[in-house]
């Protein structure tokens, strides 16, 4: 192609408009034949990030299989919420087996078809943080380490939401849970060394890596495309505000995910096999407060009682991953050739 | 064809011959033979098409099985022991969810102390897990009953365990008709999946049932474990037809006419019981034995009818309760509820003990006398525990007692007799 690629931004974001794109390049969402593969109906919370991230993710991956997939869910609420008996929200076949295991259950599913002479069916494997980082991560690490062919997905709401907002290993530090209460001198979650699953993911050396938020959809629906494009285990990590646990209002799911990115504390980027290819850059750096204060789960970071020194270490921890993924950026382009970011692509 | 041939070896290329699609590996004593011989076949490409998934842990085989069995593959496991409990979330999901995976389990015992040799603990455990369980007396039994395993767990939509007992049935070497590929093929037609994971008819397989319609799903459950054992004995007589050799079925009477005292078993040891029976026969003993191989559906009206002459009824169980005693024991109460005679407990070979013919003529000798215990631990070394509770009562840090024994003994390899 010799014309010059057109880039139209918006103010404030990268949205950008269908209406300018040509056919090809205009959003699953925005196509009236699109799946609806999550069905409206379900009983997710108004505002509720894993639902819409879910919704954009399962479409794209149906668009990109030509209607050939099956999705494996582990328990959580996505679970719950889009299958309240007798009724279901999904419009391709859906298995649900136990809480940890959602990663095997869809190696079994990929053996089966590969097994069949069914290699155009694919397979997601899908699951909240806790299913995937804590009580999943054997069977994600297995199904990595065999390189079988599945796309797993991680909605993190940075907490066991399903069950009341119960602490997870995604849990950022500082934040309250009902495990994690705001009170004692250490309000919220303890500062541990976090455990950080894209870069888990990365070290099993899987063809394909990502992260993603719903604050650029665009973006997610082409990390799915990207990942859909390829064999072998891949994963996608997207943050996915939760109104309910995080405390934030409803109408702010957007806005707090983006945030989330902006401020540095939620890393966006691509690997492949192991190293980083593409980050997207902060275009507004904005500090963390900006985020934390319009959630109550850090209410106890502001107010009559500041803490403004834990706010500082959840600054560092943003500056970090600025400096180590390369976030910052003269350039204007929104996907960009890193420089090897530090410790990440080692 | 005869051939002298290990019983793990011929589970193995029976399970071959029954074409499973996708076999999920993870290696436990004493079940890794079973599972090493298909691996190779699937390597070697004799068993093709198949998959053979090298798991990261037991929860992973099951779970691989579960995803495998709803896209509608024929989907094969093999496991014991801590194995069988590490993937028990996901063994009663795959019952709830009617997937018909089969399983091959090595009975061993569960630890704590560790220990590697058999008992029937592990199957005991998932009793209610909505499995069926049939138990293999011999290894010709234990092939032929993976070939009625998946013909029954297909038709009815419900996963079976082949339970054999591990190092006696799976390491012994001894002469047997390996089913052949030709039988087989006709016996077992390819699977039909009643649910499947299919893009063109999508379904949704697994999700949440509340108070409304727990019960109904559960007694289905129910009533599919009622219908195999209506189809068990049918089965079993369709491949004795076929195959020219009596296997599986409900129960399995031995010298029960007449009989006064009757023991029930379960698995290999209704071998050495029946040595037994003779001997104590031949004195003029009227006893008798029956051997129960679908322990689950329990055929309560089949063993009540084997046992309805009987004055004594003695249940050999290979675990047990603990803090109360028999579990076989229990379910053969409540088929004989109404019967008049009397039960009695004997828990025997735990943890690999062997069971010896001695041991069990005497045991039948004193059952016969009326000399029972109503639970009797065959051939419990009393000194042993004597001396322990005796540690125990003179200091408060006695120490881990499974050690404190080992050192009474000065044992420094394990043996079995
Ligand atoms: C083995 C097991 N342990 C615990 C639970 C209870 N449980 C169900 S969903 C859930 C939380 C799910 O959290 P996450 O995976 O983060 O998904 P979310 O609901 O936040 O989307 C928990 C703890 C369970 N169902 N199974
Ligand atoms: S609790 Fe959170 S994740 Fe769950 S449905 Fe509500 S908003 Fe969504
Ligand atoms: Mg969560």
């Amino acid at each position: 192609m010799t014309a010059q690629p057109v880039r139209f931004y918006q103010v404030g974001s990268f949205a950008v408009g269908n209406r300018l794109l040509p056919d090809d390049d205009r959003t699953v969402q925005s196509d009236p034949t699109r799946s609806n593969s999550l069905d409206s109906g379900h009983r997710a919370c108004q505002g509720c990030g894993e639902a819409l991230g879910a919704r954009y993710a399962i479409d794209a991956a149906m668009r990109a299989s030509q209607g050939q997939l099956v999705a494996v869910n582990a328990t959580g609420c996505l679970e719950v919420f889009s299958t309240p008996y007798p009724e279901t929200s999904w419009r391709i076949p859906w298995l649900h087996s136990v809480f940890g295991n959602a990663p095997a259950v869809a190696t079994g599913v990929a053996a089966a078809m590969k097994v069949k002479g069914r290699s155009d069916v694919r397979v997601i494997g899908q699951a909240g943080d806790g299913g995937t980082v804590d009580i999943g991560f054997g069977c994600l690490s297995g199904m990595f380490e065999r390189n079988d062919d599945v796309l797993f997905i991680c909605y993190d709401n940075e907490a066991y939401m399903n069950t009341g907002v119960q602490r997870s290993g995604a849990t950022p530090p500082a934040a309250r849970t009902a495990t994690t209460e705001a009170v004692g001198p250490e309000p919220g979650n303890t500062f541990g060394q976090g455990k950080d699953l894209p870069r888990l993911a990365m070290a099993h050396d899987i063809p394909y890596v990502a992260t993603a938020t719903v604050a650029d959809l665009r973006d997610l629906e082409a990390k799915v495309e990207r990942a859909m494009g390829q064999r072998g285990a891949r994963y996608l990590h997207i943050l996915v505000p939760c109104p309910l646990g995080w405390g934030s209002a409803p109408g702010d799911t957007i806005k707090v995910a983006r945030l989330a990115k902006e401020t540095g504390l939620f890393p966006v980027f691509e690997a492949e096999n192991g190293t980083v290819t593409t980050v997207s850059p902060i275009r507004h750096r904005t500090p963390v407060e900006a985020y934390l204060s319009i959630q109550r789960r850090y209410a106890h970071l502001f107010g009559e009682n500041p803490r403004p020194d834990i706010v500082a270490r959840i600054q560092a921890i943003a500056d970090r991953n600025i400096a180590t993924y390369g976030l910052l950026v003269d350039d204007e382009s929104d996907n960009h050739d890193p420089k090897d970011p530090e410790g990440v692509t080692a | 064809m005869l051939r002298q041939i290990e019983g793990s070896r011929a589970v193995a290329e029976t399970v071959a011959h029954c074409r499973p699609e996708v076999v999920c590996a993870y290696p436990i004593s004493p079940q890794t033979h079973i599972i090493e011989a298909v691996g190779a076949m699937v390597k070697a490409g004799t068993l093709s098409p198949c998959e053979f998934v090298n798991v990261e842990s037991e929860f992973a085989a099951m779970s691989v099985a579960i995803g495998a069995s709803a896209a509608g593959a024929r989907s094969y496991t093999a496991t014991s022991s801590q194995g069988l409990l590490f993937m028990i979330e996901a063994v009663y999901n795959a019952a709830g969810l009617g997937l018909p995976i089969v399983m091959t389990l090595a009975n061993r015992a569960i630890g704590a102390p560790i220990n590697i040799w058999n008992d029937h603990s592990d199957a005991m455990a998932v009793r209610d897990s909505g499995w069926v369980q049939l138990f293999a007396e011999t290894n010709q039994e234990a092939a032929d009953l993976h070939v009625q395993a998946f013909r029954l767990a297909e038709e009815l939509s419900v996963p079976v365990m082949v339970c054999m007992d591990g190092f006696i049935l799976t390491h012994a070497f001894e002469g047997l008709d390996v089913p052949e590929q030709s039988d087989v093929d006709a016996f077992l037609p390819p699977y039909e999946p009643r649910q499947v994971l299919d893009p063109d008819d999508p379904v949704s397989i697994g999700a949440m049932v509340g108070p409304e319609a727990f019960e109904e799903v559960r007694y289905l459950a129910h009533l599919r474990q009622l219908d195999a054992l209506a189809r068990i004995p049918t089965l079993a007589a369709e491949f004795s037809e076929a195959f020219g050799r009596q296997s599986g079925g409900l129960v399995s009477p031995y010298r029960t006419e007449d009989a006064e005292t009757i023991v029930v078993a379960l698995g290999s040891v209704l071998g050495t019981i029946k040595d037994a029976v003779d001997v104590r026969r031949d004195a003029g003993d009227r006893v008798g034995v029956v051997g129960i191989t679908s322990f689950r559906p329990f055929p309560r009206d089949a063993v009540r009818e084997a046992l309805s002459g009987a004055r004594r009824i003695v249940v050999v169980e290979k675990a047990f309760s603990i803090g109360f005693g028999g579990v076989l024991s229990t379910d053969v109460a409540m088929a004989t509820h109404d019967a008049d005679c009397s039960l009695r407990t004997v828990v025997a070979g735990l943890g690999g003990r062997a069971i010896t013919r001695r041991s069990l003529e005497e045991l039948l000798a004193a059952a016969s006398r009326d000399e029972l215990d109503t639970l009797t631990f065959l051939d419990l070394d009393h000194g042993i525990i004597e001396r322990e509770r005796a540690r125990m009562t003179a200091t408060r840090r006695s120490g881990p007692s499974a050690e404190n024994i080992l050192r009474d003994l000065g044992t420094v390899a394990s043996r079995i007799g």
